[in-house]
């Protein structure tokens, strides 16, 4: 390593967010992608901010009185009024002529599911509300049961695998669809295998005065069944297969995608999950739940032109990589 | 100023007068009129505040906890359903010790759906850990109202301001509403203690461990406890200031020879006065109206009821397969008194149902038989139910 290049990797970590929201000595697990999504999205969103937390992981594990990992004004409420608390405190902060920003998390639980109908309120009525969905696709915090953001065919304590069955029988929710059909002014999706994508999401919507959505895929290493020092590629490559694309939507409509370029096949990103295990045996019922897998992939590259043709080819997933910090995907 | 006012538009008044900066409401009959004044009000540009009409009232009871939180004072109203649908929200908010105002218009739970009033409700929630203080008449609920926010912020308890559905709301009667001058005196502007703010972060509803758990209940039941004596100290000021006491814990008026009486929640003490007034009984009766339910005044129903030789409890409400509720709370206070009055238990006026104007020489027929004390609803036809439940 030449000498200008340690200056210019100084310069960049210059350029690396300082303050920390969320701080080091709080008792995820070890890889939880969870926890490192919620450090990236504080440190993002900066210190003049207020957060309502819904009940799961991230509240338990950074909470356990009297201790607190939180370097920002933060609070838990319930399990399916996250969306409502921070309407309510936006209104506050409105009233009072303030400017902080206010900041909702909640898991795939709390968003999809039981907070599904105070977040659609929160939307409609326009309160200048981040709301963030940490999306590790099943009830982590109870024990790893299947919520309406589990994807077909995994297996979760409440969607065994058996003679009967081959995991989750419906499909994963389309959250972001739903949350966009709002007509917000801005809805996304990211993953912790991109913090520079959401870095750059997480600006974007702190900077606009509206209800802003960004669900951000996040691996649970116990719940899906991986070591905790995979949960970087294992995310990654939930991207790159195509099964969860990272997605822009203004007001409705889509705005941008990042293309995967060469996608994947989906057996690379299963293989490597415990959750999938079922999948991956001697049956002819695996073998057909393989395929209706990779037609979901092979959908979204379709739907979002995730193959990127006819786009920039500087402007694609591997790029962010290399290019922390710069534009498109900064 | 008096006024000719329906109850809720009264209330709509005194709510705008406690200067909330938020209020958050889910339309609910017979709550809705509340709500909808105040709507207008804010409309009109004779109040100022962020009236946010949310999807649910587990997101109006969320939104004015949300509210509380970022630092101003914030109100919201329902009742029946809507209460039981915030329930969740309501042990969340006392147990974070919130200083919050609602307004419950008392009606019956579902099923059979009954639109009508009773106090099943709040009764429901008596729990939750709010205090909670029911009413006589409009008056008494827009004084309340103004009381209910300034023992709030002293105790930093949640308030729920039960009035009778109907009966209260949707009545029209000669009220004063205070003026404005008078309720900033008597109420000043507040600042929550634990107010979330980027300058000084703190965490706000964190999981607690079995080591701290059973002190943070005490601390809350204790807090309840000692808000009797804010409850009548507010009263207290509220009266020197307008000349209007709303009944501190609990009033008691008749002859004061009288060792019988008849205690009440809310407005069907004015049922009573009017039985009272029209059928007058053979002997001195005394009414006894419990405006405290939470916290129980014990030690001031013991004194209230020294000298009684039978105390007839009438209730809104009732615990199927126990019977009365607050009854059995009334015989509990009781129990450590030497040579307690007798207890009869009646639940009345169920789901609207009308409390026929005799009723107090109904009531007093009891105490013919005093070894049957057994809990019963007055007024039942029990030719009309299936053999097996008569």
């Amino acid at each position: 390593m030449t000498t200008d290049t340690l200056i210019k990797i100084t310069d960049l970590r210059q350029k690396q967010p300082r303050f920390r929201g969320l701080e080091a000595g709080h008792r995820a697990c070890l890889g939880c992608g969870e926890a490192l999504a919620a450090r990236l999205v504080t440190e993002a969103a900066g210190p003049d901010v207020m957060i309502a937390n819904a009940t799961g992981c991230l509240e338990i594990f950074t909470t356990p009185w009297p201790e607190s990992a939180w370097r920002v004004p933060w609070m838990h409420s319930l399990f399916e009024n996250a969306g409502a608390i921070a309407a309510g405190m936006e209104s506050a902060l409105k009233a009072q002529g303030k400017s902080t920003k206010v900041l909702a998390f909640g898991g795939d639980g709390g968003t999809f599911d039981i907070g599904f109908q105070a977040l659609s309120g929160m939307l409609e009525r326009g309160h200048n509300v981040l709301y963030v969905c940490f999306d590790n696709e099943a009830y982590m915090n109870t024990g790893i049961q299947r919520s309406s953001s589990t994807p077909h065919a995994a297996m979760t304590t409440t969607s065994p695998p058996g003679k009967e069955r081959m995991g989750k029988r419906h499909l994963k929710k389309d959250i972001v669809s739903i949350v966009a059909a709002h007509h917000i002014p801005y809805a996304a999706t990211s993953s912790v295998a991109y913090p520079s994508d959401i870095r750059k999401k997480i600006r974007r919507a702190m900077a606009i005065d509206g209800p802003t959505f960004l669900q951000i895929h996040c691996p649970c290493p116990l719940g899906w069944g991986h070591e905790g020092d995979e949960s970087i590629e294992i995310a990654r490559l939930a991207v790159q297969t195509g099964l969860f694309p990272l997605v822009e939507l203004e007001r409705g409509g889509l705005a941008g995608v990042m293309p995967i370029r060469h996608p994947k096949p989906v057996q690379d990103y299963l293989r490597r999950q415990q959750r999938f295990r079922h999948l991956f045996v001697d049956d002819l019922r695996a073998q057909q739940e393989l395929a209706h897998i990779q037609a979901i992939a092979d959908h979204n590259i379709e739907i979002y032109d995730l193959a990127g043709t006819g786009r920039n080819a500087q402007d694609s997933e591997g790029m962010s990589l290399v290019r922390r910090g710069g534009d498109r995907w900064a | 100023m008096l006024q000719a006012l329906e109850g809720s538009q009264a209330v709509a008044r005194a709510v705008a007068l406690c200067r909330p900066q938020v209020v958050s409401a889910y339309p609910i009959t017979p709550q809705t009129h509340i709500v909808e004044n105040i709507a207008k009000l804010v409309a009109d540009g004779q109040f100022k505040c962020e009236f946010v009409s949310v999807e649910s009232e587990f997101s109006a009871a969320s939104v004015a906890l949300g509210a509380a939180m970022a630092g101003v004072r914030a109100y919201t109203a329902s009742a029946s359903q809507g209460i039981l649908l915030m329930a969740e929200v309501l042990y969340n908010i006392a147990g974070m010790r919130v200083p919050l105002v609602m307004t419950c218009a008392n009606r019956a739970v579902s099923a059979p759906l009954s639109i009508w009033n009773d106090q099943q409700d709040s009764m429901a929630v008596r729990d939750a850990g709010w205090i909670q203080l029911y009413c006589a008449d409009n008056q008494e609920a827009v004084d309340t109202t103004m009381q209910a926010y300034l023992i709030a912020e002293r105790t930093e308890l949640p308030v729920m301001v039960c009035m009778d559905g109907f009966t209260l709301t949707h009545t029209l009667e000669v009220i004063d509403i205070p003026d404005q001058a008078q309720v900033d005196e008597f109420l000043p502007p507040y600042q929550f203690a634990r107010t979330l703010d980027p300058r000084n972060p703190i965490s706000i509803g964190t999981l607690i461990s079995p080591d701290y758990y059973s002190e943070a209940r005490h601390s809350h039941h204790q807090a309840l406890l000692n808000a009797q004596a804010e409850i009548i100290a507010v009263d207290n000021a509220w009266a020197a200031l307008t000349g209007r006491s709303s009944g501190g814990l609990l009033t008691i008026e008749g002859p004061a020879e009288a060792t019988v009486a008849i205690l009440v929640l809310g407005s069907v003490l004015g049922t009573l006065q009017a039985s009272l007034d029209e059928y007058p009984p053979a002997i001195p009766v005394k009414l006894i109206k419990l405006r405290a339910f939470r916290p129980f005044p014990a030690a001031a129903l013991r004194a209230a009821c020294a000298g009684l030789t039978d105390i007839i409890v009438l209730e809104r409400a009732l615990s199927p397969g126990s019977g009365g509720i607050v009854g059995l709370e009334v015989l509990a206070a009781l129990s450590s008194v030497s040579a307690p009055p007798r207890l009869y238990n009646f639940a009345v006026g169920l789901g609207g149902r009308d409390i026929p104007l005799d009723i107090v020489s109904r009531l007093l027929a009891a105490l013919e038989t005093p070894e049957d004390r057994t809990f019963r609803i007055i007024d039942v036809d029990i030719t009309r139910l299936p053999v097996e439940d008569r």
